[in-house]
């Protein structure tokens, strides 16, 4: 009898042949994707290739009316509650209330996932000290740099303690050292919290080698593997002349796929 | 910034900080009207319009029109009164009305700085969300009623004692009515530009085409159509319910109305907010994704 020491990989998000549309626009066409626990994974795609909208079916800002999202096994649009619970999200569009303060916004948001106020409260000074924000815990939000409301949105993510984190662009609009910050504490979370994160972006210099990667363009999954798995695919030498080579010959192809 | 020091984390998962059952539930309510309150206080500006609108309407409009509008006894007045009495409870309905409108413009607005899906991404079911977002939003108005009332007092607008107790569940039913029927614009409505539509079509013909400013029996006298319009208007039944309950008199007909409307605007943001079946997932999520 021989033991298995690697036990299997436990999926943090499932992503099953989803489509989605507005009207006559297709903006998902049979997306199927998933993140595993501990893995930090990059959703490539250019503007309008879908990334928000995927993740608005994840967090079931709309349901998903074809296919199947699962959060560690519980399927989001029928138990909502149980896989919404594991998930931790930080959206492209800036959503802290800037009249508030940091604590007050971080309260706030673990009032929604039930904390009591005590407890609320620590968990929020935890996580600000986490992000190097817990001087400004007072402070308004609209009185912060970009780089710091990132970071003030990612504890926000991170306060009731979810398994899965989804980050939507959220290093747009950052200069480099804020973007390297963002990355790093993200990267951390990974490998010593064991979250699985994925990450949406445009920015190809984000990719490290050891990501996974997902390449989405024009509501298609064009690839889904490792670093190395898309330069052998493409022939290209670099993720930048693969991505390039990917979506420009995608682009000619598809023409039913609306962005 | 320096390397995380994820072991300050502690992260214990489905630990001992996150209420279960009931709980978890009142901590959700408690939170969300927590920040509606706390939106209010760092917003004082509004507070004031909001109050200085009825009482410009009580001090300027009112005193025009006290020698102009004669108004006869009708309940729930047992005598004749001025017309500054007649339309307090009228701009105490306005009082909550342009309330409502501005918690729906917030949610607009909400809406597209993306701060509305850290609400609808909570765990807890959207109903519950939307509601406690009513309540929070309808509690706020109270304050202003109040001070409102306070002030109208000293002009000789003084209702019986008890009328400003009995008068408060028909201010929170009227309120939370209003706030239903915002809570459903507030999903029709894509950007924050179209909202001075709002203005025009659904605010003014409602104030307007009701009991508020003049007694039905007037508007009867001069056009029987103009007198059923304002006899189904949700805001007269709001108006003449607040009239009744200041005077320690209950209008059944006006509550049953309160209520219907109520349950029927409610049941329409519910819908209208569904991720499965109302009008978001049609065109696009709230902050606009796409």
């Amino acid at each position: 009898m021989s033991l298995d020491i690697h036990p299997p990989a436990v999926t943090a998000l499932s992503v099953a042949e989803v489509s989605h549309a507005f009207g006559d626009r297709r903006a998902l066409v049979d997306v199927s994707l998933d993140v595993p626990a501990a893995s930090f994974t990059v959703l490539l795609g250019l503007n309008g290739a879908g990334k928000s909208t995927l993740f608005a079916l994840i967090t079931r800002l709309y349901d998903n009316v074809s296919g199947e999202i699962r959060v560690f096994g519980h399927d989001v649009r029928r138990a909502p509650s149980a896989a919404l619970r594991q998930i931790g999200v930080v959206f492209q569009s800036r959503s802290l209330d800037a009249d508030l303060s940091l604590l007050q916004n971080l309260t706030y948001h673990a009032a929604l996932h039930g904390f009591g106020p005590g407890a609320a409260r620590t968990r929020a000074m935890a996580l600000l000290q986490t992000v190097g924000l817990a001087d400004k815990a007072h402070d308004k939000v609209r009185a912060l740099s970009g780089g710091q409301a990132r970071r003030v949105e990612i504890a926000r993510a991170l306060l009731h303690e979810p398994r899965c984190l989804l980050l939507d662009e959220a290093t747009v609009g950052l200069d480099i050292g804020a973007r390297e910050g963002i990355i790093a504490l993200v990267r951390g979370l990974v490998a010593g919290e064991g979250l699985g994160v994925l990450w949406a972006t445009h920015l190809i210099d984000e990719v490290a080698p050891s990501d996974r990667i997902i390449v989405l363009h024009k509501g298609r999954v064009l690839f889904a593997g490792d670093h190395d798995s898309l330069l052998a695919m493409t022939g290209m030498e670099t993720v930048r002349d693969a991505f390039t080579a990917m979506t420009g010959s995608a682009a000619a192809n598809a023409q039913g796929a609306a962005a | 910034m320096k390397p995380v020091p994820t072991e300050r984390l502690s992260v214990t998962r489905e630990g001992p900080h996150v209420r279960s059952g009931l709980a978890g539930y009142l901590a959700c309510f408690n939170g969300i009207v927590w920040r509606e309150v706390l939106r209010f206080i760092h917003q004082r500006e509004r507070f004031l319009s909001a109050l200085v609108r009825p009482l410009v309407w009580l001090f300027i409009f009112a005193a025009g029109f006290r020698q102009v509008l004669g108004v006869s006894i009708i309940p729930p007045y047992e005598t004749y009164v001025l017309y500054e009495v007649f339309v307090t409870p009228g701009l105490i309905g306005m009082i909550l009305l342009f309330n409502a409108m501005q918690s729906s413009l917030s949610m607009v607005y909400d809406r597209e700085t993306g701060a509305m899906r850290i609400l609808l991404v909570s765990p807890f079911p959207r109903w519950f969300l939307l509601v406690s977002k009513l309540i929070g939003s309808s509690a706020v108005s109270l304050l202003q009623v109040y001070v409102f009332l306070l002030i109208a007092y000293f002009w000789e607008i003084e209702p019986p004692l008890l009328g400003y107790f009995t008068v408060l569940p028909a201010l929170v039913l009227s309120g939370l009515m209003l706030g239903a029927l915002a809570l459903f614009i507030s999903s029709i409505i894509r950007q924050l530009e179209n909202f001075a539509g709002v203005m025009n079509f659904v605010i003014f013909p409602m104030f307007f085409a009701s009991s508020a400013l003049y007694p039905l029996w007037r508007i009867r006298e001069s056009s029987p159509l103009l007198y059923e319009i304002c006899r189904f208007n949700p805001f007269t039944h709001a108006v003449e319910l607040i009239r009744f309950a200041l005077y320690v008199q209950l209008d059944p007909a006006s509550l049953a109305a309160v209520l219907a409307f109520t349950a029927v605007f409610l049941a329409a943001a519910i819908y209208a907010y569904n991720p499965s079946k109302g009008l978001l997932g049609r065109r696009g999520a709230p902050g606009g994704a796409a």
